[in-house]
């Protein structure tokens, strides 16, 4: 199986075939709706976002609170397409990676091939076994969102699924 | 008039909101068991697998089964000789909420205005519908719903006379457009009749009856079954990547209505559709 670890480049998403499964190893950073809102509204006024995206690996999730004995509560994926309508934006900056579940608009998978990015799946739903894997969280931007603040993971053996290569082949079209 | 007091009901209601976010219901758990012996796809098999060590370690460790804790349902059934003392009973249930989501380190996912969207830190406020029923109990469901399944969701009102073909239709319609996102394998709850807010309340109450119990009424406990093999021949699968095993269940409740409606609405729960009783 192979081992995806930011940062990324062409060379390290070109082979990766739709259906195939990965892991993730090293440095993802969370984002969902709000956060995505304001990175984009930050590169719409020319500002500088607070994290740099270029080659980096996007999860989108909300974490429950840590308890007292761990890194971080359960952390599974939230459903990707709400958020096409940010995704291009950040794309076009750089990101090479965004995990997820569930499918993407057809543009989604235009930009994504146009800018050589790939798009991965987790299990929704698995989010107390997803927490095993993710060995240190910490918040680096929009505390304010909460849940949805930016947070910078550290995962070993993390588990995803190829939905759509670099190539714009799409697993949910052909499953 | 029997007493109850708010403070037991605050109690209780704290404890199982936690217990419902950390253990999957003992029929969603035996549904899962079952799907993945009739799956042959290894990655469907795979992944309902995955889905079952999730729930064990849920349970064993106390965490979450999901990071989407839900706003909460909570479906009361107040018996007319019971008076509940201690407050009010919206502001009870509520207190309930916040302290079951602080102690046991669950998200909080709700927000104080739908266009304003500041989070309320606490998942309150729970969403609640009250019964009035005959005798001196109280019975709580309470239902943590994730947005993931609930966004899917689809209300239709039908032509009078499509019966059960157009009521398919429509079902079969809702369910394919759904596709990954709503975590399949889901739960198919569908409320016919009524009128527009009666159905999809019928739709919300046909997910809190346990997989295991068909409708009461015979041709809507066929159609049930006849229905979750058409959904699962769709091939959605776990997770939208293909299998035998789009939902684990269809649950229908149906009530009177108007000449002139066919009102149908469909409330799809997760895989991970979480939910327990409290009685008093």
């Amino acid at each position: 199986m192979r081992i995806l670890k930011a940062p990324l480049d062409e060379e390290d998403i070109k082979y990766l075939q739709v259906g195939e499964e990965v892991l993730l190893e090293g440095t993802l950073y969370t984002a969902r709706d709000m956060a995505h809102k304001r990175m984009c509204a930050t590169i719409e006024a020319g500002g500088h976002l607070p994290i740099d995206i270029r080659g980096q690996i996007i999860y989108y999730t909300g974490p429950c609170p840590a308890p007292a004995n761990k890194v971080i509560g359960s952390a599974g994926p939230t459903t990707s397409n709400r958020m096409d309508s940010f995704t291009e934006a950040l794309l076009a900056r750089g990101l090479k990676c965004m995990v997820g579940k569930g499918s993407r608009n057809a543009h989604i998978i235009d930009a994504i091939k146009e800018h050589k990015a790939i798009y991965l799946v987790t299990i929704g739903g698995a989010g107390a076994y997803l927490a095993r894997q993710i060995t240190r969280s910490q918040v680096v931007a929009y505390e304010e969102f909460g849940p949805e603040a930016i947070r910078r993971l550290e995962v070993k053996a993390f588990p995803a699924i190829v939905a759509i290569d670099i190539k714009g082949n799409n697993i949910f079209t052909e499953a | 008039m029997r007493v109850i007091d708010g403070q037991e009901i605050m109690d209780k209601l704290a404890t199982a909101i936690i217990t419902a976010n950390t253990q999957l219901p003992p029929d969603v758990m035996r549904a899962i068991r079952a799907a993945i012996e009739i799956e042959t796809l290894p990655r469907a098999k795979n992944i309902l697998q995955i889905i079952l060590e999730n729930a064990h370690i849920a349970e064993t460790e106390k965490v979450a089964l999901c990071q989407d804790t839900g706003m909460v349902v909570i479906d009361v059934e107040i018996g007319q000789d019971v008076n509940i003392r201690g407050g009010n009973l919206e502001d009870i249930l509520n207190e309930g909420v916040r302290r079951g989501y602080k102690a046991g380190y669950l998200r909080n996912s709700v927000v104080n205005d739908p266009i304003l969207r500041i989070n309320t830190l606490d998942n309150t406020p729970a969403i609640i519908h009250y019964k009035i029923v005959s005798g001196d109990k109280v019975k709580l469901t309470l239902f943590p719903k994730g947005a993931g399944s609930e966004n899917v969701g689809q209300l239709s009102m039908l032509n009078p006379l499509d019966g059960l073909e157009g009521v398919k239709f429509f079902v079969l319609k809702t369910v394919r457009e759904a596709g990954a996102n709503p975590c399949p394998p889901i739960i198919v709850g569908v409320g016919i009749g009524g009128n527009m807010e009666k159905a999809t309340l019928l739709a919300k109450r046909a997910l809190l009856r346990p997989l295991d119990i068909r409708s009461k009424l015979p041709y809507l406990a066929e159609f049930e079954l006849d229905l979750l093999n058409e959904i699962n021949n769709l091939g959605i699968g776990p997770q939208g990547l293909g299998g035998k095993t789009t939902a684990l269940g269809v649950n229908i409740e149906a009530f009177a209505t108007h000449i002139a409606s066919l009102p149908v609405a469909v409330n799809i729960g997760c895989h991970s559709t979480r939910r327990i009783v409290v009685e008093f």
